[in-house]
């Protein structure tokens, strides 16, 4: 993490990339989800002030277990309370379980198979009832109820005979063993009994326009197409809150976020964050703390390899050596992302960093292309046993920055005899079918491969995640190595994290010498906040910058 | 008149039959649909898409889905929102107070400062007033909205500190002086277009009452030229202009898109951008619905106002 705020230090964006570069992304921050943080510089006695958090989408869905997109996140997080949390650095903590259930505490069957989770004894519901294990029984089973409209259901899907051993304790054993379901555990919230047992179709909930958690902010009030307000929970059982209340106001142009952070109307840019443009001159303004924050995603040349242009890896190969990555990231994204080689976010346990680097070299480029016998026809374009080397690339159409880096690769490429055409689609119809059914060439994509932040990548990456071939997931590439899918598979069955991190360090290593994808770079946000805002931390295991509001405070 | 009211009337829904027709055969065959934002989450596998998709009915044969949404319409039913689950009316309903605050002030600026330019523009016609007013209504007319919102922000907001970057009031100071502070841009703004609209528009109407025989005839009488404008050229001119009002009265709570976007204003128009933006069809329809209907009301009371004010017409 590489903080710039203008009081305390000066740095250039290349000094702030370098620092990033070096530093990697943890490190500089100690952070303990249920102690105080190591920075927090004495939050008050009692609740006070508020902060008002800037959006670009309005946050409208509230029952934490319905299809909702990223800005919804930042309620659920402040309302609710999972059994745990993901911490900043990857690893997971204790929210509603007092422990985070593992094979060495018993929490795990040695065969997974058989899960325990121990409650806290000292939670309520918003309304005083107090929180048990039949809230938990209630959630899970709710899940996988048909007539709920929920959202993800991986993992859950596989939880039979929960039973609730006492109001702190309870019970369950998986159809399969799943490593990742802990992980999943972080992102599912839980709703109470009490209220929505009641409820004929819970699709239609009061509950549902008016939370009731367990979280550190309390529901006050939505103003719909405006803002949504929170109060603290005086009897929250963790952490804070140290705020009267919590804003979440929804801006909907991304200029005018910017612009009310500047004019001070919003205390914190939280998702889709500041615009890479506005980086630099957001780094100078007065009295704000500006920082790069690594993302999840990873931008890259998706490659169909289904496509006989793409069957050689040698292909691949000068394709990845005929890319400019620091001029398109220098020139065209405001030096504000990092190069990166794998698909792995930099802040996971799981991130390798030992892998080659790309090196842009278009002599090598064509040296290898040449010795794999691709060579040039009459109009300069490559040939080999009657496949022309000639592609398209397509993405959202109307992505500016997107459109001049296609045509940068477009320049760099046919100096290595290469043809890459752009044929750029709406979002609507790029996403769709053409996207999710392989119907494309080569795609320039930003991807999330992890689920709730989980090293499991089946689903991108598994020869059965392949929807082309009658797969379930979005391996839309359709990669196929044997290795990789005996090591995947492996790796969603074992539980020890230093057993995991072996296996996922080595598909990293195997996929960046099959090079299924081209890495491009992988994204920063630029977050913002006025500067006197502290016990503030960044988390890109979670999808937005409020994801722990609870421990927020204004300096005294 | 009644005869003519059971005209409009069988008219009218006929056209809201076709208008909802359309309006939902285009929207289904839009690519996309309300799943599409899950379509880059990795957590969501196709059965989940396809579950939710039979969940919301969306895999029903279109013509099933349409005959449905229209019966539960007829009796009353506008549907739920795909986004927050509320009943549709409900949804408009928390949006259309901030539109009405918005487009009726600024519609009542463009009224006051259009006419006037208008009149002074035709009754000095060629003077620098004139041209100046044509310039300007030009410019005004050619230059977009959000660009003036912006410049707007940049010097009053930014620069100069005088109003806010937006919004409707400041959150926790719900007080009315609040609410005017923080309307004077975006109304200005807004009005800018439609006073160019007004003035064009009024000009024209003056100058035709102006060449007309009884304005020769009243100065003839000897009437003062202020009199001759005020109560004979102005009131004739302002016929045209009941019309005009008429085809504005929908705006007024449908709101403006572009411009509710830039001053972050929880208006119609915002609603309708975000509807179309996540697909969420039962909302998207309920405001064609609701406009459609507006646009034939507001025809309607024009027609009706204008055989009120002026007896050579007669409905039937």
């Amino acid at each position: 993490m590489t903080e710039r705020s203008n009081s305390k230090s000066n740095y250039s964006r290349r000094d702030a990339l370098r620092l990033m570069a070096i530093g990697g992304a943890a490190g500089l921050i100690a952070p303990n989800l249920l102690g105080k943080p190591a920075f927090a510089q004495n939050p008050p006695a009692s609740p006070t002030g508020r902060v008002v958090v800037g959006f670009s989408q309005e946050p409208t869905v509230f029952n934490p277990l319905m299809p909702h997109t990223e800005c919804d996140d930042a309620v659920h997080f402040s309302v609710f309370d999972a059994l745990v949390r993901m911490d900043p650095k990857g690893v997971l903590q204790p929210n509603l379980a007092v422990e985070v259930p593992s094979q060495d505490n018993g929490g795990i069957s040695e065969d997974g198979l058989v899960w325990r989770i121990r409650l806290r004894d000292d939670v309520r519901w918003h309304d005083g009832t107090p929180f048990t294990a039949e809230d938990v029984k209630f959630t899970l089973e709710l899940i996988t109820n048909p007539k709920f409209r929920a959202w993800r259901t991986a993992g859950h899907s596989l939880v039979r005979d929960i039973k609730v051993v006492s109001p702190t304790e309870l019970t369950w054993r998986m159809e399969e063993a799943f490593a990742p379901y802990l992980s999943f555990l972080a992102e599912t919230f839980m709703v109470p009994k009490h209220i929505l047992e009641k409820e004929a179709d819970p699709n239609a909930a009061a509950f549902n326009q008016a939370p009731v958690g367990t979280g550190a902010f309390k529901w006050a009030q939505r103003i719909a197409g405006d803002h949504i307000e929170l109060v603290a929970n005086a009897d929250y059982a963790g952490e804070g809150p140290y705020l009267e209340r919590l804003v979440f106001k929804y801006i909907p142009d991304m200029t005018v976020l910017y612009t009310q952070f500047k004019s001070g109307d919003i205390d914190l840019v939280d998702q889709a964050f500041i615009t890479a443009d506005h980086y630099e001159e957001a780094s100078k303004l007065p009295d704000r703390a500006v920082m790069l924050e690594r993302g999840a995603s990873v931008e890259s040349i998706y490659l169909n390899l289904e496509k006989p242009q793409f069957k050689d890896p040698a292909v691949r190969q000068a394709l990845y050596a005929a890319i400019d990555r620091k001029a398109i990231l220098e020139a065209i994204y405001y030096g504000v992302h990092a190069p990166t080689e794998t698909f792995m976010p930099q802040n996971s346990y799981y991130y390798n960093p030992n892998l080659p680097a790309q090196e842009f070299n278009l002599e090598r480029a064509r040296q290898i292309l040449d010795e794999a016998g691709w060579v040039p026809g009459a109009d300069g374009i490559r040939v080999k046993d009657g496949v022309r080397l000639s592609f398209s690339n397509s993405t959202t159409s109307g992505n500016h920055l997107r459109e001049q880096a296609q045509q940068f690769l477009q320049q760099t490429f046919a100096e290595i005899g290469v043809e890459m055409t752009i044929s750029n689609l709406p979002a609507a119809v790029m996403w769709g079918d053409f996207w999710l059914k392989s119907q494309f060439d080569s795609a320039m994509v930003g991807v999330t491969y992890l689920i709730a932040a989980d090293p499991d990548a089946t689903n991108r990456l598994h020869t059965k995640a392949i929807v082309a071939k009658g797969g379930k997931g979005s391996n839309t590439g359709q990669y196929s190595n044997p290795e990789v899918d005996a090591l995947l598979d492996k790796g969603t069955r074992t539980f020890d994290r230093e057993e995991r991190r072996a296996i996922y360090l080595r598909v990293q290593e195997i996929v960046r010498q099959d090079l299924p994808f081209l890495p491009l770079f992988a994204y920063a946000n630029v977050f913002g906040r006025k500067e006197g805002l502290e016990g503030f931390e960044a988390n890109s295991n979670a999808r937005v910058a409020s994801w722990h509001a609870a421990g927020w405070h204004w300096k005294a | 008149m009644r005869g003519f009211l059971l005209n409009r009337l069988s008219q009218s829904l006929i056209l809201l039959l076709i208008v909802s027709v359309i309006g939902f055969l285009v929207l289904n065959l839009l690519p996309g649909g309300p799943l599409a934002q899950f379509g880059l989450d990795p957590g969501m596998t196709q059965d989940d898409l396809d579950r939710l998709k039979e969940q919301l009915g969306l895999n029903r044969p279109l013509l099933m889905q349409y005959l449905d949404w229209a019966w539960r319409l007829l009796q009353g039913d506008w549907g739920h929102s795909f986004r927050d689950g509320a009943p549709v009316l409900a949804v408009i309903g928390r949006h259309v107070f901030a539109t009405l605050l918005l487009m009726g002030t600024s519609t009542a600026i463009a009224i006051a400062i259009g006419t006037w330019i208008g009149i002074r523009g035709a009754t000095h016609r060629y003077s620098m007033f004139d041209h100046v007013a044509t310039v300007g209504a030009m410019v005004a007319l050619s230059i977009p909205t959000f660009w003036f919102g912006l410049v707007g922000i940049y010097i009053f907001s930014l620069r100069l500190g005088w109003l806010p970057a937006g919004n409707m009031y400041t959150i926790g100071d719900g007080s009315v002086l609040n609410y005017l502070h923080h309307l004077i841009l975006p109304s200005i703004v807004l009005s800018l277009v439609h006073v160019a609209i007004w003035s064009r528009y009024m000009r024209t109407a003056t100058l035709d009452a102006i060449s007309q025989d009884f304005v020769k005839t009243a100065r003839a009488k000897g009437l003062s030229e202020r009199r001759v404008i005020m109560k004979h050229v102005v009131g004739n001119a302002l016929l045209p202009m009941i019309t005009l009002a008429g085809v504005q009265l929908p705006s007024i709570l449908t709101g403006a898109l572009v411009t509710e976007t830039v001053f972050t204003w929880p208006g119609m128009g915002r609603l309708f951008l975000d509807s179309l933006g996540y697909s969420d069809y039962p909302v998207v329809m309920g405001l064609l619905m609701f406009s459609a209907i507006l646009v034939i009301l507001g025809n309607l009371i024009a027609d009706i106002a204008v055989a009120i004010v002026d007896p050579r017409i007669r409905l039937g």
